[in-house]
């Protein structure tokens, strides 16, 4: 059953994307360009889904613990540091080169294009990396903390 | 390239995709968040970690299928760029998402709409990385 859902959860937020244009790199490069061809639909998108998961966690988040689970996972570091401001300005670049969000490149998946095999594949690569340099990092990272 | 702009399709597209974000926290417990979700396919924790990733990634990708059955068109995929700009950008995106802890649906939607300060900084950064980069590469090397 609980997986069940979480295919069903899976497919609403891939046809989301799918109708969104987050799957489109043209469209979401196009929103970024405000000098040239742009396309504000994807204000729409970040609309639309915020409010909806804003006013949808103030009712699940209420709950005692999730249905399937023992308790919520929500994140609990709070320190806005260099990593996380300097890993975020990476990220940004990198879609800007691409035009691809992980959130948009894992439902496109199924579109069956090799672009999106292709960015996904590098970005795996880059994860790797990022976990590789964190763990060659956190050595030193401890005793300062 | 032009593209059109969708308003009601990209609103409704966004309500989905925050559902999606509702009722997986509502079930299991957990952000959607896709980078973390593509790192936990590639390094799972437990084999039933890994079955819920690989799952919800299923469900996913079924979603072009579902437009496809629906429309008798693929949802569309443009790609305005080099093969290797694609590569390129694909890595650093991994990296930086890895490294800042979340991308635009970890960050921009569930965090945000958590008010968690982290992923307000987080999008406001990335936002800016992103569009500076659109700028640079379209309209100072030219494109």
């Amino acid at each position: 059953m609980r997986l069940v859902f979480t295919y069903v959860i899976g497919l609403m937020f891939g046809i989301g994307i799918s109708l969104s244009g987050m799957a489109n790199p043209a469209k979401v490069l196009n929103f970024f360009d405000i000098a040239g061809s742009w396309d504000p639909s994807l204000m729409f998108v970040m609309g639309g889904a915020l409010i909806t998961t804003f006013v949808g966690y103030r009712w699940v988040l209420g709950r005692e613990a999730p249905v399937f689970a023992p308790a919520f996972g929500v994140p609990t570091a709070r320190q806005i540091d260099g990593k996380l401001i300097g890993g975020s300005a990476v990220f940004g670049i990198g879609w800007g080169i691409a035009g691809f969000c992980p959130g948009g490149a894992l439902p496109a998946l199924g579109t069956g294009r090799w672009e999106v095999f292709a960015f996904v594949a590098a970005l795996i690569v880059g994860i790797l990396l990022a976990k590789f340099l964190q763990s060659i990092g956190r050595p030193e990272a401890q005793p300062a903390a | 390239m032009e593209t059109i702009f969708t308003p009601w399709a990209s609103l409704s597209g966004g309500v989905l995709i925050g559902l999606a974000a509702v009722l997986l926290m509502l079930t299991l417990g957990r952000i959607m968040g896709a980078t973390g979700l593509l790192a936990g396919v590639i390094q799972p924790q437990s084999k039933e970690d890994a079955t819920w990733r690989l799952v919800l990634l299923a469900g996913m990708a079924t979603g072009p299928l579902v437009i496809w059955a629906a429309s008798g068109a693929m949802p569309a995929v443009e790609v305005p760029v080099s093969t290797p700009a694609l590569v390129i950008g694909g890595v650093i995106v991994g990296l930086g998402g890895t490294i800042g802890s979340g991308c635009t649906s970890g960050h921009g939607v569930c965090g945000m709409a958590r008010l968690s300060l982290r992923s307000v900084a987080a999008t406001v950064t990335f936002m800016i990385a992103t569009g500076l980069t659109v700028y640079v590469t379209r309209h100072v090397l030219g494109g």
